[in-house]
């Protein structure tokens, strides 16, 4: 191994240095921006010389923005708390309907399973906008026009292929002979799902149901056609509270930073998993 | 241990009580996800209804079946062509931008270290960040009164340069926004390709002194091509189809700059309520995703069943 040459390491150093800055830089401005004052947001030059101040976040927490025209309510918190709710509920029933089906995708040649989980996949890449707008008129005559149910229930579009393929992936991976050694020892098929299959693609799963609700999260599209303000999770909400809210720049940043915090939080926490869940399974980490 | 693929398991004894016939365990497994099809295909099969229609929610009397006149509408309306033409033009400059810049970096942090590992988790970020609020951070920066952008772009002679409402850099805008966010998409795939790739060829090339320029165009670019073909096509398809990033920054605006398929389709919908144009739009964009999708499909299931390989 020959040493690197000092130029190449210079110029190297530069380059990441210089990714880092455009990669990370709107994140960090963005949190700087979330404990300040409007006087020194508005401040011309910006400087990042300022006393920090949490009472943004203390607005957003409250739900009263102080203003100078007086108290403005502001529900952001409803926002979250509807991210929260959509998420886990999405996720929580799309492991319920994808995990046997992966199992049965993954064990059970029958007639038909590659086409249904085709098909399921090619949902994935089709626009949403043509499934949601005659949904949106569909909802209106089943009376599940800006309810949960009804939002849960069209988040399976992005959740269930996802979990489908990589838990699928999963299943795959264990040795089938594992299994036929506990059925000769005479488990039923159920005792042998739940007690073999289950565990060993446990990490394949959780992985699965970590990113399936990151991307749930992240969805803008589904709740803007679909919900009126008291069921719109953080993206939406965030949107609309701009516009609500004129020139609190403060409390938009800081809304911002609590909409993005969780999913950094799991992204970190399944990192590992990452490569595999946005390939859809197709490339390993 | 080989695993082929898809091993069926043998009958085994059964104790139950109740007993589910073999031929209906896998339907009765799947029944759900099939349902879910079948609920996702039928607003699929009514939005190809629509496209045949003329349907205005405003006039909801004057309803009634046009066939393809939507579509043959589409070849003498300049703001179809201008949709088709923005929708092009964003999926691929992005996807160049990004491929090419997504390529450098994994590149640059392909060697293991702490530092680089720490790198390429930071690099995530963006990506996880939710592409509307991305939007809306890029928004708050680039605001005329006190973005840091906007200043900055002053310091260097710009003067009153205006990002997404000026409908000269609108474009340019909304692409930094899908290149901030999506590169490390590409950069993650191509790192963990990179880093899959058998040592041999590299090792050998290295002992026999081959110049590191032959390698990358010989040796790593062609090994690297599936990963290129996988990342850049996913790219595509999702770009092609971009709404949140647009709608969040300008709604289409301003005028007709940004009005991409499904921004088109939206505004469309919802403030002129031509439901038959809408479908039709769409259709015409599933048209283009469903044929790069299956090209997509391909290169995926081959990549898939390489990396179960080396499992």
């Amino acid at each position: 191994m020959h040493a690197t040459p000092t130029i190449e390491r210079i110029l190297r150093g530069t380059a990441i240095a210089l990714v880092c800055l455009f990669f990370m830089f709107p994140i960090a401005w963005i949190m700087l921006m979330s404990i300040q004052t409007n006087e020194t947001i508005l401040r011309v030059p910006p400087s990042v010389v300022f006393a920090p101040t949490f009472e943004n976040y203390q607005a957003l927490i409250t739900g009263k923005l102080e203003t100078a025209a007086g108290t403005l309510e502001i529900n952001f918190m409803r926002n979250l708390w509807n991210s929260l709710l959509l998420s886990t509920s999405s996720v929580a029933l799309g492991l319920v309907l994808g995990v046997p089906a992966a199992y049965a995708f993954a064990r059970l040649k029958f007639r038909g399973s590659e086409d249904i989980a085709f098909t399921l996949l090619s949902f994935r890449f089709a626009p949403p906008l043509l499934v949601l707008l005659p949904l949106t008129i569909y909802f209106q005559q089943l009376g599940l026009a800006n309810t949960y149910g009804g939002l849960i229930w069209v988040y399976q579009l992005i959740v269930l292929p996802l979990i489908l393929w990589i838990v699928r992936g999963y299943f795959e991976d264990i040795p089938a002979d594992i299994e036929y050694a506990y059925r000769i020892a005479g488990h039923g098929f159920w005792a042998t799902f739940r007690r073999i299959a289950l565990p060993l693609a446990g990490p394949g799963i959780a992985a699965a149901g970590l990113l399936a609700f990151i991307f749930a999260w992240n969805n803008f599209v589904f709740a803007l056609v679909l919900a009126s303000a008291d069921k719109q999770p953080v993206t939406v909400g965030a949107l609309a509270f701009v516009t609500a809210s004129g020139i609190q720049y403060g409390q938009v940043a800081a809304g911002i930073v609590l909409s993005i915090a969780p999913t950094f939080a799991l992204a970190l926490y399944a990192q590992r998993y990452l490569v595999e869940g946005l390939s859809l399974g197709a490339v390993k980490g | 241990m080989t695993t082929t693929h898809t091993q069926s398991l043998p009958p085994g004894p059964r104790r139950h009580r109740f007993r589910v016939s073999r031929r209906m365990l896998p339907y009765l497994l799947s029944l759900p996800a099939l349902l879910t099809c079948i609920g996702i295909l039928i607003p699929f099969l009514t939005a190809v209804a629509y496209s045949l229609q003329r349907y205005r929610l405003s006039q909801p009397w004057a309803r009634q079946w046009n066939w393809g006149q939507n579509y043959l509408n589409f070849l003498s309306d300049p703001a179809f062509w201008n949709t088709l033409k923005v929708s092009v033009t964003y999926a691929l400059v992005t996807v160049v931008v990004e491929l090419l810049l997504g390529l450098g970096i994994a590149l640059l942090l392909q060697r293991r270290s702490r530092l680089n590992n720490f790198v390429s988790i930071m690099l995530l970020m963006p990506l996880m960040t939710a592409p509307a609020l991305a939007a809306l951070m890029w928004k708050l920066m680039t605001n005329p009164g006190f973005g840091i952008l906007s200043y900055l772009a002053g310091l260097i002679g710009l003067g009153d340069f205006r990002w997404a409402s000026d409908p000269q850099t609108a474009m340019l805008t909304v692409v930094i926004v899908d290149v901030w966010v999506y590169t490390p998409f590409i950069m993650i795939l191509l790192l963990a390709g990179l880093r899959s790739l058998p040592q041999q060829p590299f090792e050998a090339a290295a002992l026999d002194g081959v110049p590191r320029l032959f390698v990358f165009w010989r040796i790593t670019l062609p090994m690297l091509t599936p990963f290129l073909l996988t990342a850049t096509l996913f790219r595509v398809i999702e770009s092609i189809q971009q709404f949140d990033i647009i709608y969040a920054m300008t709604q289409g605006g301003p005028g007709d700059r940004l009005t991409v398929f499904q921004v088109e389709a939206y505004l469309n919908f919802f403030q002129s309520t031509n439901v038959g144009r809408s479908a039709a739009l769409l259709m015409i964009l599933w048209a283009i995703t469903y044929a790069l999708s299956n090209v997509f499909i391909k290169n995926w299931l081959r990549l898939r069943e390489r990396s179960r390989g080396n499992a």
